[in-house]
């Protein structure tokens, strides 16, 4: 299993969660843990998920989160967990 | 299991702090294309380097979107240019045809740079070597991607001072040619001594005899990054500023490791090593001058600048050496003036002369970078800027290396401009007394009394 970490920032609104969780189930992309808090008005969210039976390639599912985030007014980020753990975990 | 504050960290600074891997470099040897024929030669290496770096871009930015990190460079060195065209390179020109296949080569595979256009002459020239670099000026004036390098010392060697002086009026002959484009040539035209065989970053890069048939390198950066961390310790003691810096540099060299490993599964080529380097880039915020002052210089040339660079280079190096499972290159600190707006800074309000850069790059990786002179400096003149910087690597057992740029029509107080990554430099005084009478002299300093290990 290889998992991505989703993150969410950005002026909070109503429904953010929602549009996220409908497109990640709409993909087939199992979500495992969430965290969010809001810092000064900031929405500020994490996701991490399993995108092994999503049918798109993890390139794809990326840049489809960007677009939704344009579309909802936040900044949406998947990247491979990998990267958070090399630099954080020995 | 990762925390949202470990995540904003890491975001953090690639988005607001320029943390980027600066380079993948494809390092491929081109032993097996030598052909006596110049027609076949050319083909070979044509054949060779398209079929090995077909997928060397799409794999780059395809990890550079999964895993949310820039890549800002993909590119290729190749094995020195002297040795392959060695049967079939009867005279400079024949040199030149090389320089153009690799140009076509680097433009169809998409790369920006190809490194390689090399001759390794630190005890002797072979005819080969003499005519390759003979053919530099012209090579790099009809070409736009390919970067060329000489290496003229080692410390096991000493300096072979032929070399050096016909260096000197190599980078200036090179400067004539592309006069039009503020002698730009000259910025892909390294001398060195003791040169890497895996340095993965450009002008300077080839793919040494030693390494293996293709090999990734990858090249880290993250002067920024550094420079943030250090402003949260501004009034602490330098144990605890050394820590910070060792900190710093362990999570950035990790990101290079990561992105190294991932291209060489992805491309199915052996992982080589990584480069822990500062290397700055003229946009803001992305400077090693700025370290240099966050630690607590007025300006870079200030009294003191030599011991802030010797304590940033060493413990970039100490944090980053447990990151990676190889580290090689260059690794340390990048102090080129032109790529650098805190240098440009320094060198514009007079805190900075060549000079103090001299003594700079005794404590750094690598040596005079990107600097521009006036363009009626004497390459007698070029050869001594060269003979000091290589004993300096000599006698230090590390490599130092002379970039300079003597811009044909300007001088002192006048701007060149190169653009993009290689970016903007005030021209500055060189010292004019003349060394042409020790430069003339002719032959080799010998090898100096502590490279006798055996």
């Amino acid at each position: 299993m290889k998992k991505s970490i989703i993150t969410v920032v950005g002026k909070d609104t109503v429904g953010i969660i929602a549009k996220v969780c409908t497109y990640l189930a709409q993909n087939n992309i199992n979500i495992l843990d969430i965290s969010q808090t809001i810092v000064s008005g900031y929405f500020n969210m994490m996701m991490i998920v399993d995108a092994t039976a999503a049918g798109k390639q993890t390139g794809k599912v990326a840049d489809e989160l960007v677009a939704l985030g344009e579309e909802i007014g936040v900044q949406i980020k998947m990247q491979q967990e990998d990267i958070f753990n090399s630099m954080h975990r020995i | 299991m990762i925390n949202i504050f470990e995540v904003n960290e890491t975001n953090k600074m690639i988005e607001q702090e320029n943390l980027d891997v600066r380079t993948i470099t494809l390092g491929i040897s081109l032993l097996d294309c030598i052909d006596s024929d110049l027609d076949r030669l050319n083909k070979n290496i044509y054949t060779k380097i398209t079929t090995l770096a077909k997928n060397l871009v799409s794999t780059g930015n395809e990890i550079e979107k999964e895993f949310g990190i820039p890549i800002v460079n993909k590119r290729i060195s190749v094995t020195p240019i002297a040795l392959i065209g060695g049967s079939a390179c009867k005279e400079p020109g024949d040199f030149v045809t090389i320089a153009k296949t690799l140009d076509q080569v680097a433009k169809e595979v998409g790369v920006n740079f190809i490194g390689g256009y090399s001759a390794l002459v630190s005890k002797g020239m072979t005819k080969a070597d003499e005519n390759l670099i003979k053919s530099i000026p012209k090579a790099l004036s009809v070409t736009e991607r390919v970067c060329s390098s000489v290496n003229v010392g080692s410390t096991k060697t000493g300096l072979n001072m032929d070399a050096v002086k016909l260096m000197g009026e190599i980078v200036l002959k090179t400067a004539e040619y592309t006069k039009e484009a503020d002698s730009l040539g000259c910025a892909k035209l390294v001398v060195f001594c003791n040169a890497p065989d895996d340095n993965p970053f450009m002008a300077g890069a080839f793919h040494g005899v030693t390494e293996a048939d293709a090999i990734i390198n990858v090249g880290v950066s993250g002067p920024g990054v550094v420079r943030t961390a250090l402003t949260k310790v501004r009034d602490a003691n330098f144990e605890v500023l050394c820590e910070t810096i060792k900190k710093t540099a362990f999570k950035v060299t990790r990101v290079g490791q990561l992105v190294a490993r991932e291209a060489s599964k992805r491309m199915g080529i052996p992982f080589g090593i990584v480069d822990l380097s500062l290397a700055p880039t003229p946009a803001i915020g992305d400077s090693v001058a700025d370290i240099l002052q966050e630690i607590g210089l007025e300006r870079v040339g200030a009294p003191g600048t030599t011991a802030a660079l010797a304590l940033l280079n060493d413990q970039v190096k100490k944090g980053g050496v447990m990151a990676s499972s190889y580290v090689g290159g260059l690794s340390g600190a990048f102090i080129p003036v032109s790529e650098d707006q805190g240098m440009i800074d320094a060198v514009t309000a007079g805190a900075l002369t060549i000079e103090k850069l001299e003594a700079m790059t005794c404590v750094c990786s690598v040596g005079l970078d990107m600097i521009a002179i006036p363009g009626n400096t004497n390459a007698s003149t070029i050869a001594g800027i060269i003979a000091d910087e290589a004993a300096i690597g000599m006698i230090n057992q590390k490599t130092t290396a002379v970039r300079v740029i003597p811009v044909i029509g300007k001088g002192v107080g006048e701007t060149v401009e190169f653009g993009g990554l290689l970016g903007y430099a005030p021209i500055m005084p060189v010292n004019n007394f003349s060394c042409e009478a020790f430069v003339n002299r002719g032959g080799r300093i010998p090898a100096p009394i502590h490279s006798f290990k055996n």
